[in-house]
C-alpha cells in the first residue's frame, strides 16, 4: 500500500473517513476436514479455534461480532467487503466480541461513514480477535453448506504450521452439549433503561420515557443490547439477571413478565434455566423467549431440540406466521432448533421458516408464554418481527388485569 | 392466495421506441411478464410500437399489435380483444401514462377492464409531485423542500422560497426529461419553460438542491397480503445532482451501517404502503447527507424500471416475472425462487457475495453542439454491468465492457502532462469521463480531501480508485518478466485486464495472457444465486473472478455460444439483442446447449433463462477466451451482436476459436475497401466512383476523377462520424483543411455522392448455397441520410418490379461471392435505372427484426440454424415472402434531450430507436409510423415552407398538395416566390434575421402546424436552426428532407382510419 498512514487513524478535515490498518501478515484458516485457506491477517496475531459458521447478512458486521450468541464460533461473512463503514460505539451488541474469529474476503483500507470512530482492523485488534481476509469465502460457504458446520482454526502470524492448524481444528470440540450461556452471562443482576436508537436523537434516554409501567426480569443467556432497548422503548423497567438465577430470586422482583434471552450453544445442558422456566410457567408469569430463550421455553415444556446441519445465520430469512400467513423477513442466528414433531400438546407452532420449514415460533396453549427462534430485535437485520415485543406487552397487560 | 380465475385475458402495454431513459429494460420486463402470465394460462394481448423488441415476436403473446401507443389505438385494441385486465407496469412511463389516459377517457370503465399491478390512484400519487410530497409528509418522511408550479408566473413567484441552485422536475415525465438544475434566473426560466412543456400535466416541482449528497435506491416488491421485500439496495458512485441513469451505480450499498440501511428499508416499505402499490415492483430513491446521515426521499416509481432490471440481473431475482405473478393474485410465499430451482420461496431478500457495478454509456460525440455535462436530465444511451468479488474488479471489468476504447482507468491526457485545472473543473462539473479524470487527479497527486471537495464522491469509492492508480504507478518501473506471480494474482484480483497490464508493462496482451497462464493464473467462474451460496443454484448464471473454486461445471453437450452486443449505443441497440435471443431460442429448440455472453443488464439476452448458460461478462478477447477455454463450445456466433463481437472475430479465430457461419475473412473482405472493390468488379456490379486520398494535394485531383458531389470521410472513423457531403472544390478544401487532417496514416475516402438516389436496404439469408431474400426496404429519406435515421418501407413504395428483381439478383451474387452462411445486409442506391452497391454487411443488421415482423419469417432464427449446418431447404424456407400490406419503419431521434443540438439528418446516425406502422397503403402505414413516433400528423392549419434552391420545384408540388388538403401556406421569401409563381397562394414570413414578427414568433404563438425545411451551407443552417429547435420544443410536425415531406403528403392524403392489425393475422395471411 502506498499510503504512509500505517497503523494510525488518519483523520482528515471532514472527519468522515479514515485509513485503517495496512495488511501484510499471513494467516491460515484450517477446517477439520483438512481444507486450508491461505490469506492475510486483519486482526490480532495468534491462533483461535471454534465452530465455523457463515452469515449472509450484507450489513451489520459490528453487531454480529459483538453478539454473544457467536461465542466459540468463527464467523465467516459472505459479503466480500467487510469494514466499509468502520465501527462506532453505538453499534456494539455487548461489551465484547464473543466470536473467536472472523473470516472475510476483503477489509477495505479506507472506511467511510459519518458515525465511524475506528476502523474494523483496529477494533479487532483492540477486542483481541483473530481474523483472516483474502480467501475464497464462497468456497468456504459451499463446504459448510454441503458438509455441515465443522470446527476450524485460524492462525495468524509470520510462521504458520498448516498441519498444526488442521490438528487444532480437529481438536476443537463442537457445540453439541455445550452450556455456553453461563459463560457469557452477566455475573450479577443490573438494571437497564436505555431505549432504542434513532437517526435524530441517538439512543433514547431513560428520562425521555415518562412512565415505566412493566417490570420485566430478563434472563441473560447472552443477551443483545437491542432486545433490552426495545423492551425499554415499550415502558419496561428491566432487571437483567444471570443465566443461573433461580426462579425464586427472579420472582422476588415481582415481575410482570420474564424475558428469556438469546445466547450461544446447545439448550440441552441448561438444566438450571429449565427449572426456573418451569416455575414461571406454573405461576402463569408472562414469558417471552428469543432464540436460545425460545428453545429453553420449548424444552421446559417438554419439546426436544436438535442440531442443525449448518444452522441459520443471516438477515434475509422468510418466516411465516402460520395463523395469518404473513411473511416476515427476519434476522437469524442459531445452530440448534426445536423439533416441531416433538412439541407436546401444550405447545403450538406459530411460525415456520420458509427456507427449510423448520420451527420458528411457539406459544403455550394454557400459559401466557411464547417464543421466537429468529431475532425480532434485529440489529442487524430487518425490523419486520418487532411487533412480537408488543405481543409480550399485551400478555403482561392481560395478566395484570 | 392462488391466482385469480375471474380474469382470463390481460393486455400488456410495452414502452414503445427506445429513447434516452427508456431502453431495452422494458423489453426484458415485458417478455418476463408475457412468459409469467402465459404459463398460468392467461390469454395475453400485447401492444407495442417497437418492432425491434423480442416481446413483439408473434410467439410471445396470443395477440400482438405493433401499433402506436396512444389511447385511441389502445381503445380499438381493447374493443376488439376485450381483455379482462390491463397490466400497465411493465412498459415504463409510456405504459403508465397510456393507462392513465385510458382511464381518464373512460375506456377502461366502458369495456370493463381492470387495472392490475397498480391502481390509477397509486400511479397518480407517485407521479404527481404535489400529491407525492403530501404523502411523504403524512408518513413522516422528509423530502427536499419544494413547491409546485403550474405556470411560468407561478414558478417565478415561488422560486424565491427555494433559492438557488434549484432543481426543476416536471411531473409525469421519465428520465428527468425537461428538468434540470438552475444556478441563476436565466437558466431557471429556460428550464421551467422546457419543463412545463414536457410535463403532460403542465406541472413542475421546484426543489431544494441536495447536490453533493449521497444517493441510494431501493428496489422493493410487495404482494397483496402486504408482504414486502427489498430486492437490492443500490448506491450511486456519483453524488446527487447526476441523474441515476447517468450515474455509476454499485450494488449492494457499500457505505451504510445496518442502522442506516434499516431506516432506509423501513422508509421504502412505508412509501409503498402509503402510495398504495398493492402488488409488484417499485423503486424508491433516497438522498443522504454525508455529514449527519439526514435522509430525504427523492422519488419513487410504482412500476418496474431500469433499476429493477439492473437489480434483477445483479441479484438473480426476476422482479418483473414476480411482479406479473403478483398482479394476478399470487403472494410471494407461493412463488418459488427459480434460480435455486424453487427450493426456496420468492419471499426473501436476496443476499449477494460479489459487487456489481453499472456504468452508463454516452454518445455525446454524436451531438457536438451539446454540452457534455451531466445533470438531472438523463443523457446516457446505454449501460454496462459487471460483477466481481470486489468493487475494484467489477469497476475495471465494467470499464472494459463499455467499449469506448479504454482498457481500465486510462488517462484523459494520453499525450502529455496532466492538466490539473482541467481535472478540477471536470470533477466539479461532472461529464461522461469523470471517473478517468478522477484517476488523473490521483495520478497528479491530489489528495483524497481535495478530490472529495471537488467531486463529493464518497471517500470509500475515492480510495478504491486511488488504490488502483497506486498499483498502476507501482508498475511504472516494472516489466512483465520481472513480475512475481503473487503480484500478478493480486493485480488480476483487482480487476486489471491483460490489455491494461500490457499497456502498463510495455508488453502485449498476448504476452501477458501467456505469461499468466504459464503460472496457472486464470479466473474461475462463480454463480449468481441470489443467496450467497447458502443454497445450491440450479441455474448456470456465471461471472468470472480470481478465486480458488470454479463453479462453472461445464458439461460435454454440444454447445453453441452467442456473443451479444454489449452496452446500447446509437447504432447498436436492441435490434442486435433481438437477433441474439432469436439465435439462442432457435438453437435450443434444435437441441443444442446454448451459451450467451453479454454485459448489458437491460436486455432479454441476459435473462438467466434465455440461454442454457449465461456468462455476464465484458465482450473482450480476454473474457471470451476464458469462457471458451472453460466451455469448449462446438461453435461461436459472432455475427449477431453488432460491431462488438465482430471486432473480436479475427483475434478469436487466430486463437483457434471455432467461429461458425460466415468466415471472419469474408467479414473482413466486406469491410476492406480495396478487397471489396475487387469483388464488386468480379461480380460485374457497380459501386459509386471512389478514391482514397492520402494527402491534400491529391485529394483535389482525385475528386475531379470521381466527380462532384462527393461523400467525404476519414477512413478510420466508423458510424458516419465526420462524414460530409461536398458539392464543389471549395467545399472539399474546407473539409480537408478544417474538418479533418489528411495524411498517409489517416487517408480520406472520397465517394461519388448519388444525388437524389433512392437508398435500398436488403436483408437476406444464405446457407452457403441457396439465398433467400428476407425483404427489400426502400428508404424514404434520400441517400446521404444514414440508413438508421431514415424511414423505410417494405415492400418498396416506388421502385418498379424490374429494379427490384435486379436488386434480388445482385443480392444473390454478393451472398455467393462472399460465401455467406447466415445473415447478410446490403445497401443499394438506385439512381434512375442504375443500381449501385453501397455497402455489404455479412452479419445481422439493424433491420432484421423489422423485416421479420413485416414478413413473418424470423430471419435471425433461420440464419442461426444455417450456421449450425441446417440448410434452408431442410428448414422449409425457400422463398421470399412479399406482403400485400405495407410496413413502414420510422426512426426516433433524441434531440429533445440535448438542448442546442440541430435536428438536421445526415450521414451520421443519431436515432436511438424505431417504430413500425402497418397499413394497406404506403400512406396509411407511413401515417401510423409517424403517429407511433410521437407525431400525430396535423390534418389542417398553416404550413411553413422554407427550402434550399434545388428543392424549390419539389416544394411547389408539396405546396400544391398541402393547399388541396386544406392547409394555408406561409414561406420564406425565395420559397414563397416559387410557390406563387406556380399560382398557389402563399404568404411571405420573415426569417429570424429579417426582423419581427418572424417565423419563430409564429411558432411560439402556435400559428404553425407543419414545417418543411431543407437547408444546406453552414450559414443557412445556422440561420434556420432556431426554427427547427423551436418546432421540436413546441411539438410541431416537421420534415427536414423533401423526400420526407413527400411521404408526409401521401400520409396526409389518406383518410384517417383507426384500422388496427393483429400481427398473428398478418402473418397468417402471408403464409396462406
Amino acid at each position: 500500500m502506498g499510503y504512509t498512514h500505517e497503523g494510525r487513524d488518519y483523520a482528515l478535515r471532514f472527519c468522515r473517513f479514515r485509513y485503517g490498518v495496512p495488511v501484510s501478515v499471513p494467516a491460515v484458516l484450517a477446517l477439520a476436514d483438512g481444507t486450508l485457506f491461505k490469506g492475510e491477517s486483519v486482526g490480532l496475531p495468534g491462533q483461535s479455534v471454534g465452530e465455523v459458521v457463515f452469515n449472509t447478512a450484507l450489513t451489520g458486521y459490528q453487531e454480529i461480532l459483538s453478539d454473544p450468541s457467536y461465542c466459540r464460533q468463527i464467523v465467516s461473512l459472505t459479503y466480500p467487503h467487510i469494514g466499509n463503514t468502520g465501527t462506532n460505539p453505538e453499534d456494539d451488541e455487548s461489551a465484547q466480541v464473543f466470536a473467536t474469529g472472523l473470516v472475510i474476503r476483503d477489509l477495505p483500507v479506507v472506511y467511510s461513514n459519518w458515525r465511524a470512530t475506528e476502523g474494523l482492523g483496529h477494533y479487532l485488534q483492540r477486542k483481541q480477535v483473530v481474523a483472516i481476509a483474502g480467501i475464497d469465502t464462497r468456497k468456504l460457504t459451499r463446504i459448510l453448506r454441503e458438509k455441515g458446520a465443522q470446527s476450524g482454526c485460524i492462525v495468524a502470524g509470520e510462521v504458520i504450521d498448516d498441519a498444526a492448524a488442521v490438528a487444532a481444528a480437529r481438536a476443537c470440540p463442537g457445540l453439541q452439549g455445550m452450556d455456553l450461556a453461563r459463560e457469557v452471562s452477566a455475573a450479577k443482576p443490573y438494571t437497564w433503561d436505555q431505549g432504542g436508537w434513532s437517526l435524530e436523537a441517538g439512543f433514547a434516554e431513560a428520562a425521555a420515557t415518562p412512565e415505566r409501567s412493566w417490570r420485566v426480569v430478563a434472563y441473560d443467556f447472552g443477551v443483545k443490547r437491542n432486545i433490552l432497548r426495545l423492551l425499554a422503548d415499550r415502558n419496561c423497567e428491566i432487571t437483567v439477571v444471570p443465566a443461573n438465577t433461580p426462579a425464586s430470586e427472579a420472582l422476588a422482583y415481582q415481575p410482570d413478565g420474564v424475558f428469556l434471552s438469546n445466547g450461544p450453544g446447545d439448550p440441552e445442558p441448561c438444566g438450571y434455566a429449565l427449572e426456573a422456566i418451569k416455575a414461571f410457567l406454573q405461576q402463569q408469569i408472562p414469558l417471552f423467549g428469543i432464540c436460545l430463550g425460545h428453545q429453553l421455553l420449548a424444552l421446559a415444556s417438554g419439546a426436544k431440540s436438535l442440531k442443525m446441519k449448518f444452522g441459520h445465520h443471516g438477515a434475509n430469512h422468510p418466516v411465516q406466521d402460520i395463523a395469518s400467513g404473513e411473511v416476515m423477513i427476519t434476522s437469524q442466528n442459531h445452530g440448534f432448533a426445536i423439533d416441531e414433531d416433538s412439541l407436546p400438546s401444550t405447545l403450538q407452532a406459530t411460525h415456520r421458516s420458509l427456507f427449510d420449514g423448520s420451527l420458528q415460533g411457539i406459544q403455550c396453549n394454557d400459559r401466557p408464554a411464547f417464543g421466537f427462534q429468529g431475532h425480532p430485535e434485529a440489529s442487524p437485520g430487518p425490523h419486520d418481527a418487532s411487533p412480537l415485543f408488543d405481543h409480550f406487552i399485551k400478555l403482561m397487560a392481560a395478566a395484570r388485569s | 392466495m392462488p391466482k385469480r380465475n375471474d380474469i382470463k385475458s390481460i393486455l400488456i402495454i410495452g414502452a414503445g421506441p427506445i429513447i434516452i431513459g427508456q431502453a431495452c429494460e422494458f423489453d426484458y420486463s415485458g417478455v418476463q411478464a408475457c412468459k409469467a402470465l402465459r404459463e398460468e394460462g392467461y390469454r395475453i394481448i400485447l401492444a407495442n410500437s417497437n418492432p425491434a423488441t423480442i416481446m413483439t415476436d408473434p410467439g410471445m403473446a396470443d395477440a400482438t399489435y405493433i401499433e402506436p401507443l396512444h389511447w385511441r389505438t389502445l381503445a380499438k385494441i381493447i374493443e376488439r380483444e376485450c381483455p379482462d385486465a390491463l397490466l400497465p407496469t411493465m412498459g415504463g412511463q409510456t405504459a403508465l401514462n397510456c393507462a392513465l389516459d385510458l382511464h381518464r377517457e373512460g375506456v377502461l370503465e366502458k369495456f370493463g377492464v381492470e387495472l392490475i399491478g397498480a391502481s390509477r390512484d397509486a400511479i397518480d400519487k407517485a407521479e404527481d409531485r404535489e400529491r407525492f410530497r403530501e404523502a411523504m409528509k403524512h408518513i413522516g418522511l422528509e423530502t427536499p423542500r419544494s413547491v409546485v408550479a403550474h405556470s411560468m408566473e407561478e414558478a417565478n413567484q415561488l422560486q424565491g422560497t427555494i433559492g438557488f441552485p434549484v432543481i426543476i422536475r416536471p411531473s409525469f415525465t421519465m428520465g428527468g426529461t425537461g428538468g434540470g438544475i438552475a444556478y441563476n434566473r436565466e437558466e431557471f426560466i429556460d428550464i421551467c419553460e422546457q419543463g412545463l412543456a414536457a410535463s403532460p400535466t403542465c406541472e413542475v416541482l421546484l426543489e431544494e438542491s441536495v447536490l453533493g449528497w449521497k444517493e441510494f435506491e431501493m428496489e422493493v416488491v410487495r404482494d397483496r397480503k402486504d408482504n414486502c421485500i427489498i430486492i437490492c439496495a443500490i448506491e450511486n458512485f456519483d453524488p446527487m445532482g447526476v441523474h441515476t441513469g447517468d450515474s455509476i451505480t454499485v450494488a449492494p450499498a457499500q457505505t451504510l451501517t445496518d442502522r442506516e440501511y434499516q431506516i432506509m428499508r423501513n422508509a421504502s416499505l412505508a412509501v409503498l404502503r402509503e402510495i398504495g402499490v398493492e402488488t409488484g415492483g417499485s423503486n424508491v430513491q433516497f438522498g443522504i447527507n454525508p455529514d449527519d446521515g439526514r435522509m430525504v426521499i427523492i422519488e419513487m416509481n410504482p412500476r418496474v424500471s431500469r433499476s429493477s432490471a439492473l437489480a434483477s440481473k445483479a441479484t438473480g431475482f426476476p422482479i418483473a416475472w414476480v411482479a406479473a405473478k403478483l398482479a394476478v393474485g399470487y403472494t410471494l410465499d407461493e412463488l418459488g425462487n427459480n434460480i435455486t430451482g424453487g427450493v426456496t420461496p420468492a419471499s426473501f431478500e436476496p443476499s449477494i457475495d460479489y459487487v456489481v457495478t453499472k456504468i452508463p454509456r454516452f454518445n455525446f460525440e454524436k451531438f457536438p453542439q451539446a454540452t457534455a455535462r451531466l445533470g438531472t436530465q438523463m443523457k446516457s444511451v446505454g449501460e454496462v454491468m459487471a460483477m466481481g468479488r470486489t468493487f475494484q474488479e467489477s469497476l475495471q471489468k465494467a470499464l472494459r465492457g463499455l467499449e469506448t476504447g479504454i482498457n481500465g482507468l486510462s488517462t484523459m491526457f494520453e499525450d502529455g502532462e496532466i492538466d490539473a485545472a482541467e481535472v478540477r473543473q471536470q470533477l466539479q462539473q461532472p461529464g461522461p469521463e469523470r471517473i478517468r479524470y478522477l484517476a488523473d487527479g490521483f495520478r497528479y497527486g491530489m489528495d483524497m480531501e481535495e478530490l472529495y471537495t471537488l467531486s463529493h464522491i464518497d471517500p470509500w469509492f475515492l480510495h478504491q480508485v486511488g488504490d488502483l492508480i497506486n498499483e498502476e504507478q507501482a508498475l511504472a518501473e516494472a516489466s512483465l518478466d520481472g513480475l512475481k506471480p503473487a503480484t500478478m494474482w493480486r493485480l488480476k484480483r483487482k480487476g486489471f485486464g491483460d490489455c491494461r497490464l500490457a499497456r502498463l508493462l510495455g508488453s502485449s496482451e498476448t504476452a501477458v495472457r501467456e505469461w499468466r497462464l504459464q503460472y496457472g493464473i486464470k479466473p474461475v467462474f462463480k454463480r449468481v444465486d441470489s443467496c450467497a451460496a447458502e443454497f445450491p443454484a440450479t441455474t448456470a448464471y456465471l461471472y468470472s473472478t480470481y478465486e480458488e473454486e470454479c463453479e462453472a461445471a461445464a458439461d460435454n453437450r454440444k454447445k453453441i455460444m452467442v456473443l451479444g452486443g454489449g452496452p446500447n449505443r446509437i447504432g447498436q441497440g436492441i435490434e442486435f439483442d433481438y437477433c441474439c435471443v432469436q439465435a439462442v431460442l432457435a438453437l435450443r429448440e434444435e437441441g443444442y446447449e446454448t451459451i450467451m455472453v453479454n454485459c448489458n443488464p437491460e436486455t432479454v439476452s441476459t435473462d438467466y433463462d434465455t440461454a442454457d448458460r449465461l456468462y455476464f461478462e465484458p465482450l473482450t478477447l480476454e473474457n471470451v477466451l476464458q469462457i471458451v477455454a472453460c466451455e469448449k463450445p462446438a461453435g461461436v456466433i459472432v455475427h449477431y451482436g453488432g460491431q462488438t463481437p465482430l471486432g473480436l472475430a479475427r483475434a478469436l479465430k487466430a486463437e483457434g476459436v471455432p467461429i461458425i457461419g460466415t468466415s471472419p475473412d469474408a467479414i473482413d473482405l466486406a469491410e476492406d475497401r480495396e478487397r471489396f472493390q475487387q469483388l464488386v468488379m468480379e461480380l460485374g456490379l457497380r459501386q459509386p466512383e471512389n478514391r482514397t486520398a492520402r494527402n491534400p494535394e491529391s485529394a483535389v485531383q482525385l475528386a475531379e476523377e470521381v466527380g462532384y458531389p462527393l461523400v467525404v470521410r476519414p477512413s478510420y472513423v466508423l458510424g458516419g462520424r465526420a462524414m460530409e457531403i461536398v458539392h464543389d472544390e471549395e467545399g472539399l478544401h474546407r473539409y480537408i483543411h478544417h474538418a479533418v487532417s489528411v495524411s498517409n496514416d489517416s487517408p480520406v475516402l472520397l465517394d461519388h455522392f448519388l444525388d437524389d438516389a433512392i437508398e435500398v436496404d436488403v436483408d437476406a439469408v444464405c446457407d452457403g448455397e441457396m439465398v433467400v431474400i428476407g425483404g427489400i426496404m426502400e428508404h424514404i429519406e434520400q441517400a446521404g441520410v444514414h440508413s438508421g435515421d431514415s424511414a423505410c418501407s417494405l415492400p418498396p413504395c416506388s421502385l418498379d418490379a424490374e429494379v427490384q428483381d435486379r436488386i434480388r439478383e445482385q443480392t444473390r451474387k454478393l451472398a455467393r461471392g462472399l460465401e455467406v452462411v447466415g445473415l447478410m445486409n446490403i445497401q443499394f442506391a438506385v439512381q434512375g435505372e442504375d443500381i449501385y452497391v453501397l455497402e455489404v454487411n455479412p452479419r445481422a443488421s439493424r433491420t432484421v427484426p423489422f423485416v421479420s415482423k413485416a414478413s413473418g419469417v424470423s430471419l435471425a432464427r433461420v440464419a442461426a440454424l444455417c450456421m449450425a449446418g441446417k440448410s434452408l431447404t431442410e428448414q422449409g424456407i425457400t422463398h421470399e415472402r412479399v406482403p400485400e400490406y405495407f410496413s413502414v419503419k420510422e426512426a426516433v431521434l433524441p434531440f429533445i434531450k440535448f438542448s442546442s443540438v440541430d435536428l438536421i439528418l445526415g450521414p451520421e446516425m443519431k436515432s436511438t430507436g424505431e417504430v413500425m406502422g402497418v397499413g394497406r397503403s404506403f400512406g396509411e402505414a407511413f401515417a401510423k409510423a409517424q403517429w407511433a413516433a410521437g407525431d400525430a400528423l396535423p390534418r389542417k392549419g398553416r404550413a411553413f415552407l422554407s427550402v434550399r434552391r434545388r428543392d424549390r420545384a419539389l416544394c411547389v408540388e408539396v405546396g400544391r398538395e398541402l393547399v388541396r388538403l386544406g392547409f394555408e401556406l406561409v414561406a420564406t421569401r425565395g420559397t414563397a416566390r416559387a410557390i406563387e409563381q406556380a399560382g398557389i397562394e402563399c404568404r411571405v414570413v420573415n426569417k429570424v434575421k429579417e426582423g419581427r414578427p418572424h417565423i419563430v414568433d409564429m411558432l411560439k404563438n402556435d400559428e404553425i402546424t407543419l414545417i418543411v425545411n431543407t437547408t444546406e451551407g453552414k450559414q443557412a443552417i445556422l440561420d434556420s436552426y432556431t426554427i427547427r429547435r423551436t418546432a421540436l420544443q413546441r411539438g410541431v410536425t416537421y420534415s427536414t428532407t423533401m423526400a420526407g415531406a413527400r411521404a408526409m403528403m401521401l400520409a396526409l392524403g389518406e383518410p384517417v382510419r383507426d384500422r388496427i392489425n393483429r400481427l398473428q393475422d398478418l402473418h397468417r395471411e402471408l403464409a396462406s
